[in-house]
């Protein structure tokens, strides 16, 4: 298929719709709104449905509605929306539900701005909503990343029962770039949604009930245990990473999304003056790519995280790292975009400080 | 020997929960034996509440999906749009419908959706031990207004068929009662033609069925009859507030 110039929020909500998603549920907020209006538009064409939300708190329950049904649905919104959502996102972990989320981040907090950050990194990672769960989370640095990781997100979601959220930023939402879209196949192997509630008249008599309650202590901790078990084997299996230019790299520098790539214009302008500095890319922030880090701590002086945020998956790499190198930090943040200029500048005091 | 009653394959063989004299077991019978009548039992989709009602997916002899606190009417609707042909209903209580779940509520309703509530009213909290709802009468002493509700400050009764009769869309809204025979058999009568509305297609249908609740009232299961009848009927007075059908 040939090359197609999109807009970001519009691609994933394309490879949404490539990738077998035919149900939205949403409400408006800037800076996603493209895709909303995407699925609007483009679900009745292919047999499916949009429905505008009276708020997020009712989308994200039609969403465990829909994916109780056995759909392939999505929402999406941006961080205040995504924490109205939180409710509903730790019960459709309880009830081992699979569906996506989008979050295209705005800086917070509180009504905060509208301008990009990554300052939801806690709130995406670590759980987000009440009790013990995850959500495997999916961080794209280009628009064919993007497009390519909504549609694997499809395919995690049903493989482990449990919410993926695409994690991206304001401008990652609102960029244009190229993107290819393949004809999509859903991965092999997925397991069969019997346990979704289409009618008895679909299973032989046999009740399906999509439920999260569980009252005697032993048997929740018996199913938060079944739960974790899924989290060890997407800790095993899951995890994605890009190592650039880390061979040589006296400084390795460690970014998602948007920041990963003004970190690789860094490096550019770094070179040209003889500075060695590589980047450690995470593509999947849950599960996080620990085990990378041992690749490269060996051969460099020191890591330098960059965010667009105080400093929250800062806290991931101190584990990652675990005092074998010393950590620096440089973040923007109330949706300030850090120059390369600025990154190459804590490079040089880096290697000519106390760090190096 | 003939059989001259039994209890509707609607139900599952599993005790129900409910204290004594609490008329949510007659409900859940009314409502399961309208499912079976109307032969729809198979493709029925449930959605329970968070209330004392949490566990009708137990009950109901059919799939079903247990939702968040006032989120049953959003669940409802997920599940609907993926598979319109399912007859998907929510059974929710007074707290979860009338208080956290108002914006739910009144939304499915405006756009229509096509699916069937039941609401069952008995004014208080009662799983969470008899604190004041929404719907509690003016005087009313509850756990969390001792004294006895007060109109101003706390309120007076959310009348949640008179609000919701007001949107265009909505299809059919009645309010019944079971506190006697004759009233029971208006109510069983109410959730077919609730139903019905679904199975056609019609749009939106509510039944809100006032209900009692001895444990929290400090009543005998027989008082618990009569003061629905001498207290919330003149607050909640039984009709059709809307038919697109022109019955009453």
């Amino acid at each position: 298929m040939a090359r197609k110039l999109m807009k970001g929020n519009e691609a994933i909500a394309a490879a949404a719709i490539n990738a077998g998603c035919r149900y939205f549920f949403g409400y408006p907020i800037t800076p996603q709104n493209e895709i909303p209006e995407y699925m609007s538009r483009e679900l009745p064409k292919v047999g499916g449905a949009y429905v505008q939300a009276e708020s997020e708190v009712a989308a994200i329950n039609m969403v465990y509605g829909a994916a109780g049904a056995g759909a392939r649905v999505l929402t999406s919104s941006s961080s205040p929306g995504i924490s109205l959502m939180q409710e509903g996102i730790s019960y459709i972990a309880g009830a081992e539900l699979p569906c996506v989320l989008v979050n295209i981040m705005r800086a917070g907090p509180g009504l905060g701005g509208v301008q990009p950050a990554q300052a939801d990194y806690f709130q995406a990672t670590k759980g987000g909503g009440h009790g013990d769960y995850r959500v495997l989370v999916l961080a794209p640095a280009n628009l064919q990343e993007a497009v390519d990781l909504t549609q694997l997100a499809f395919d995690l979601a049903d493989k482990y029962r449990n919410p993926v959220m695409v994690l991206a930023d304001g401008m990652i939402g609102q960029l244009m770039e190229p993107v290819e879209f393949s004809p999509y196949r859903p991965a092999a192997g997925l397991p069969p949604k019997d346990w979704a509630t289409t009618g008895t008249v679909h299973s032989g008599g046999r009740q399906r009930v999509i439920n999260s309650l569980y009252l005697y202590p032993d048997q929740l901790e018996n199913h938060v245990r079944a739960i974790f078990r899924k989290y060890a084997e997407m800790e095993r299996t899951e995890v994605r990473y890009e190592l650039y230019n880390c061979d040589q790299a006296d400084v390795v520098i460690v970014a998602y999304g948007t920041t990963s790539r003004i970190a690789r214009s860094a490096i550019e302008k770094c070179r040209r003056l003889g500075l060695r500095v590589g980047l450690l890319r995470p593509i999947t922030l849950y599960p996080f790519p620990l085990a990378a880090f041992d690749l490269v701590v060996e051969r460099t002086k020191a890591f330098l995280v960059v965010e667009m945020s105080m400093g929250q998956m800062l806290d991931d790499v101190k584990i990652a790292v675990a005092g074998r190198r010393p950590i620096s930090f440089y973040g923007r943040t109330g949706g300030i975009v850090p120059t390369s200029e600025e990154i190459v500048k804590q490079v040089q005091e880096l290697l000519g400080g106390r760090g190096a | 020997m003939k059989i001259v009653y039994e209890k509707s394959r609607g139900l599952t063989d599993v005790p129900m929960h409910y204290c004594p004299g609490c008329t949510h077991g007659i409900i859940h019978k009314l409502v399961a034996e309208t499912l079976v009548e109307l032969d729809v039992l198979g493709r029925t989709v449930a959605v329970a509440p968070v209330g004392c009602a949490v566990f009708a997916y137990e009950y109901f002899n059919c799939d079903a999906q247990e939702a968040a606190h006032g989120r049953a009417p959003a669940v409802a609707t997920g599940i609907k749009r993926v598979h319109p042909d399912n007859i998907v209903f929510t059974y929710q209580g007074d707290g979860d419908l009338a208080s956290i779940g108002t914006a739910e509520i009144v939304h499915a309703a405006m756009r229509g959706e096509n699916i069937t509530v039941v609401f069952v009213n008995n004014a208080i909290y009662g799983m969470t031990g008899g604190q004041m709802a929404p719907t509690t009468l003016v005087g009313q002493p509850t756990t969390t207004s001792p004294l006895g509700r007060s109109r101003l400050g706390q309120g007076a009764p959310l009348r949640v068929c008179e609000m919701l009769a007001t949107i265009e869309a909505t299809a059919y809204i009645a309010r019944v009662s079971v506190h006697n025979i004759p009233r029971l058999n208006g109510a069983k009568r109410a959730l077919k033609k609730a139903f019905q509305m679904q199975i056609e297609n019609k749009g939106f249908s509510l039944v809100e069925v006032l209900s009692t609740c001895p444990t929290n009232w400090g009543l005998s299961p027989v008082d618990s009859l009569r003061w629905v009848e001498q207290n919330m009927l003149p607050a909640y007075p039984l009709g059709v507030y809307k038919d697109i059908e022109g019955g009453t």
